[in-house]
């Protein structure tokens, strides 16, 4: 293919979201505010313009019959006496194309959608703010040809995500929730950016080709020994499993609920959610050098989806219920990666994507769903009794409810065993030093704030209320 | 050793002091600030200057072209080179800053003129072509927050055990360093008292209390400007770097990295925004060191890179945390205080500068952070994944704060809490500085690599001539070798 044309396309397609993200960026710090309509307008353009790339890119790709075309913008830092080049490539083959047109796409029908969902709400301006954060990560990610490129877009997916959870932060739920979430994706960032520097270290480059073998994916081989494809291999599934909330990361999944609904279909339903097992495509050469790796691909795939399925026939709420339902098909799409039926995952992919989000764009007018459906019907839904109805016994149903209600108990354990501890530990340390502080000052250190602020504030409005008047 | 078009240095360390007696006498807050402010803007004018004409000569160390303050003391004190040549200016960026963040209800605990001397002291840290140089202008550093504490009657005994130990460990180290006549015979405790002085002004655990203390007693404005241009790290590359040893390096570097994991799990429980602050500081400039102690050409670069991205980008940082308690008070971080609908974009220069921080994509930290990370693999495998978690926990810290503090149900306010003018100025600037640096990292990055291999070159010549002469050399004693021509870097 011509490089001008691949260029031409190939950074349109990175340059649309760049522009969108740039332009409501620049009018929030310039506290210059653009109109909902404009706001509209731009996401629409911009998303358009960018599919519009893909697509041409696409039919380039058929029409030449080039299976894979790498895009270079070039070094971003380059030391060149030390050997340090940080590249910036994106790559267009038979995994990229697909899940950046997915992207564009349901970023595209999701922001027609919130536009008027969020019509007039407070938070309009920076729901789409975030939303171009979103979609430039996500398309970063897909179209990134080095791994450092991909960790770009993986970090802004997350910011992206943690900042809608917490997009109703008048409420401390969803804060809480959100800050929790951040949390599993920092840890997943950091498993990521080990195995980066790992990948960079064993192979030289950060390039996918360098250490996931030249071929066009998924027949390339890689040229890192087993035993180092398994040690990196488990670092980038721990990254997986934290992006897309696999066991034992699950428990974040039902929180992220707390978004807006149409941020909610596009992260959790359809895109976010996915961008582990899009992480664990893109490497899959690595998974192929090492038969134990993919066994805990498969195995973590595998409890994911059970857990999924467990969970989710509890659930109370309808977006609950989808996000377990959500991660029956990641857990089931992991499994099949592990399998090694990598064609298959990428088309489970694009198809529970768009069945997701639709489910959950939906979801706010379920009730309505249900009269219109019993309206036709002519009387209540029959209840149909299930497979673990018709076989399992009482009992385990009874334990099943138990382990679906309380969540695996996979939130309460992290909370017992990892954070617990951390933070006593801490707090110990920070009251040793305090203690340590007022030794060597001789006075005690400053009191607690609230304690002293809640104590002035109560003396400055007894001194300050006026006197209540006695009625005449 | 080239020289300038334009007496600049001078002139940077001059002005302050000047405009430190001017403003004295303004007896209108509103006046003096507005002066102090042009002031510092001149200074960073100047520095400007400095660096641009040093990048002009091409040079690797250049000087004043008049010499009133070399005939006066009868050598050259002043000297710009590649490492100096950005950190001058940075000094002054964080003064003017700090000055044009300051609302009027602050000028009581905030004194200008004692600002401005305090910016002149730490231009001439910067810019002293000698280690006595360093060694002298460090110890007057810590003399104007003393006296802020007297003034103000502020508890001032952690402070002075502490800063009074590191003038001692400083003074008497570099005079052990510097009697010696030749590299070789530098004593061992002379380098160690010097690493211990420098570690203790960077606050390296456990002899870190006198910061948290700083920052719960000292004005806001001070404690930044007194720690956010990180003269320890300073000291480190002028002072230990050349002169140390690899093994001392490493406890240093063990020692730095302790600190920051420490400090970043400290911040995650802290309750009180301030100190949250020092310990989020803490854990930072302590990778800084990590880096510089690597002293590989990436580790060093990632070093120096990342010193101007965390010194700017948590100055920042450190000025929201100080708007917004100019509006509230002192903040808690165990309440949700709501602010986000009154200062939006308080709110987002907040998580920009503490994303930035930490490294995150597209800001002027992810360069240095990526840099010292790949240093640190290569060369201690333990302490790359190490400083990965590092930065993850301060991610957490930061967000948790930003949560704390902008999240929530907004009170209702019966004044106007918008942002000020001057504060929007402020950060417009910072979120420039932050995201330029981001997106286009190569001239900064550049920059530093040339001041790395500075700085290695002066620990390898060093090195070269501390190593034992095969056979007997003749006497040399009481000669001091002369630094090759050029040399920027330590002079005695």
């Amino acid at each position: 293919m011509n490089e001008w044309v691949a260029r031409f396309f190939g950074l349109g397609a990175v340059g649309a979201p760049l522009l969108l993200l740039s332009t409501f960026g620049l009018a929030t710090f310039s506290d210059r505010k653009l109109s909902e309509r404009t706001m509209a307008r731009l996401t629409a353009s911009c998303v358009s313009y960018g599919l519009f790339s893909v697509v041409a890119m696409f039919l380039m790709m058929l029409w030449t019959g080039d299976r894979e075309v790498p895009v270079e913008v070039g070094d971003w830092v380059a030391l060149p006496a030390e050997d340090f080049h940080f590249r910036l490539k994106f790559l267009f083959d038979r995994l990229s194309v697909p899940f950046s047109a997915l992207t564009f796409m349901l970023v595209g029908v999701t922001g027609a959608f919130a536009n008027r969902y969020l019509h007039r709400e407070p938070g309009y301006r920076r729901f789409f703010l975030y939303f171009a954060v979103f979609l430039m990560g996500m398309v970063v990610a897909a179209l990134a040809g080095t791994i450092e490129t991909l960790f770009i877009g993986w970090e802004l997916v997350g910011l992206a995500s943690a900042l809608l959870v917490a997009f109703f932060h008048e409420r401390s739920a969803p804060v809480v929730n959100a800050q929790r979430i951040w949390t599993v994706y920092r840890i997943s960032d950091a498993a990521f950016l080990i195995a980066a520097l790992t990948l960079h270290h064993l192979s030289g480059a950060g390039d996918f080709a360098a250490f996931t073998g030249s071929g066009p994916w998924p027949q390339s081989e890689t040229v890192i020994a087993p035993g180092q494809a398994f040690g990196v291999g488990l670092l980038l599934l721990i990254a997986a499993a934290g992006k897309s909330a696999l066991v034992p990361f699950s428990g974040w999944l039902p929180r992220a609920m707390e978004g807006p609904t149409p941020s909610s279909a596009v992260f959790y339903g359809a895109l976010s959610v996915h961008l582990g097992a899009y992480l664990l495509l893109r490497v899959s050469p690595i998974l192929n050098a090492s038969w134990l790796l993919c066994a805990c691909v498969v195995a973590i795939g595998a409890a994911s989806a059970l857990f999924g399925v467990v969970a989710g026939r509890v659930q109370t709420d309808i977006k609950s219920a989808l996000a377990y339902a959500s991660l029956t098909q990641v857990g089931v799409i992991t499994a099949e990666i592990g399998l090694g039926f990598r064609y298959v995952a990428l088309i489970h992919i694009i198809g529970h994507a768009c069945q997701r989000s639709l489910q959950l764009l939906r979801a706010p007018s379920l009730l309505n769903d249900y009269r219109l459906l019993e309206n036709a019907l002519g009387g209540p839904i029959p209840h149909v009794p299930g497979v673990t109805e018709q076989r399992l016994s009482p009992e385990t149903r009874l334990r099943l409810y138990r382990i679906g209600i309380d969540r695996g108990q996979l939130d309460a354990s992290l909370d017992r065993f990892v954070v617990r501890p951390f933070v006593r530990c801490f707090r110990w340390c920070d009251r040793m030093e305090r203690g340590w502080t007022d030794i060597l000052a001789g006075r005690r250190s400053r009191p607690p704030d609230h304690a002293r602020h809640r104590h002035l504030d109560q003396v400055v409005s007894k001194a300050t209320s006026p006197p209540i008047e006695e009625p005449s | 050793m080239s020289s300038m078009r334009f007496p600049w240095l001078e002139l940077a360390i001059i002005l302050p002091v000047l405009g430190a007696i001017w403003v004295k006498f303004r007896r209108d807050p509103r006046v003096a600030r507005r002066h102090a402010l042009a002031i510092t803007a001149l200074t960073l004018l100047a520095t400007l200057g400095a660096w641009a004409d040093f990048a002009n000569l091409g040079t690797r160390t250049a000087q004043d072209p008049s010499h009133p303050l070399s005939q006066f003391t009868g050598r050259d004190l002043l000297a710009i080179d590649a490492l100096n040549a950005p950190l001058m200016p940075l000094g002054a960026l964080l003064n003017f800053l700090t000055i044009l963040s300051t609302l009027r209800t602050k000028f009581r605990e905030f004194s200008l003129p004692r600002t401005l001397i305090s910016e002149s002291i730490l231009l001439s840290i910067f810019s002293a072509s000698t280690s006595w140089g360093v060694v002298t202008m460090m110890a007057l550093a810590v003399v104007p927050r003393f006296l802020e504490s007297i003034q103000q009657r502020q508890p001032s005994r952690v402070y002075l055990a502490h800063m009074g130990l590191f003038v001692i460990l400083l003074v008497l180290g570099e005079m052990g360093v510097s009697r010696a006549a030749t590299p070789q015979e530098q004593p061992l405790w002379a380098i160690l008292m010097l690493t211990l002085a420098v570690l203790l002004r960077g606050g390296v655990v456990p002899v870190h209390c006198w910061m948290t203390d700083l920052f719960e007693h000292a004005s806001f404005g001070t404690a930044l400007l007194f720690v956010t241009p990180m003269t320890a790290a300073f000291g480190v590359t002028r002072l230990v770097v050349p002169v140390a040893p690899t093994w001392a390096l490493q406890i240093i570097s063990v020692m730095s990295l302790i600190t920051a994991i420490y400090a970043a799990g400290m911040a995650l429980v802290q309750r009180d925004a301030r100190r949250f602050f020092c310990y989020i500081f803490l854990s930072h400039s302590s990778l800084v060191l990590v880096g510089i102690e690597t002293a590989t050409p990436i580790g060093l670069t990632g070093s120096l890179s990342l010193w101007l991205s965390v010194s700017l980008s948590l100055t920042g940082f450190g000025l929201v945390l100080r708007c917004v308690e100019a509006r509230v008070g002192r903040i808690l971080l165990t309440e949700f205080l709501g602010l986000y609908d009154q200062i939006p974009m308080m709110a987002g220069l907040f998580l920009l500068t503490g994303l930035a921080s930490v490294g995150f994509p597209g800001t002027a930290g992810f360069i240095s952070i990526e840099l010292i990370v790949e240093a640190a693999v290569q060369a201690l495998p333990f302490v790359g994944p190490l400083i990965v978690i590092v930065t993850a926990l301060n991610g957490l810290a930061v967000t948790q704060a930003y949560f704390r503090i902008f999240a929530g149900r907004s009170a209702s306010s019966s004044i106007d809490l918008r942002i000020r003018r001057p504060e929007r100025i402020a950060v417009m600037i910072t979120t420039f500085l932050i995201i330029g640096g981001g997106l286009f990292p190569q001239w900064g990055v550049t920059s530093r690599y040339h001041a790395a291999l500075q700085l290695l070159a002066e620990r390898a010549r060093v090195a070269e001539a501390a190593r034992p002469a095969p056979w007997p050399a003749p006497p040399v004693a009481h000669v001091r070798p002369a630094p090759p021509a050029g040399s920027g870097g330590r002079q005695r």
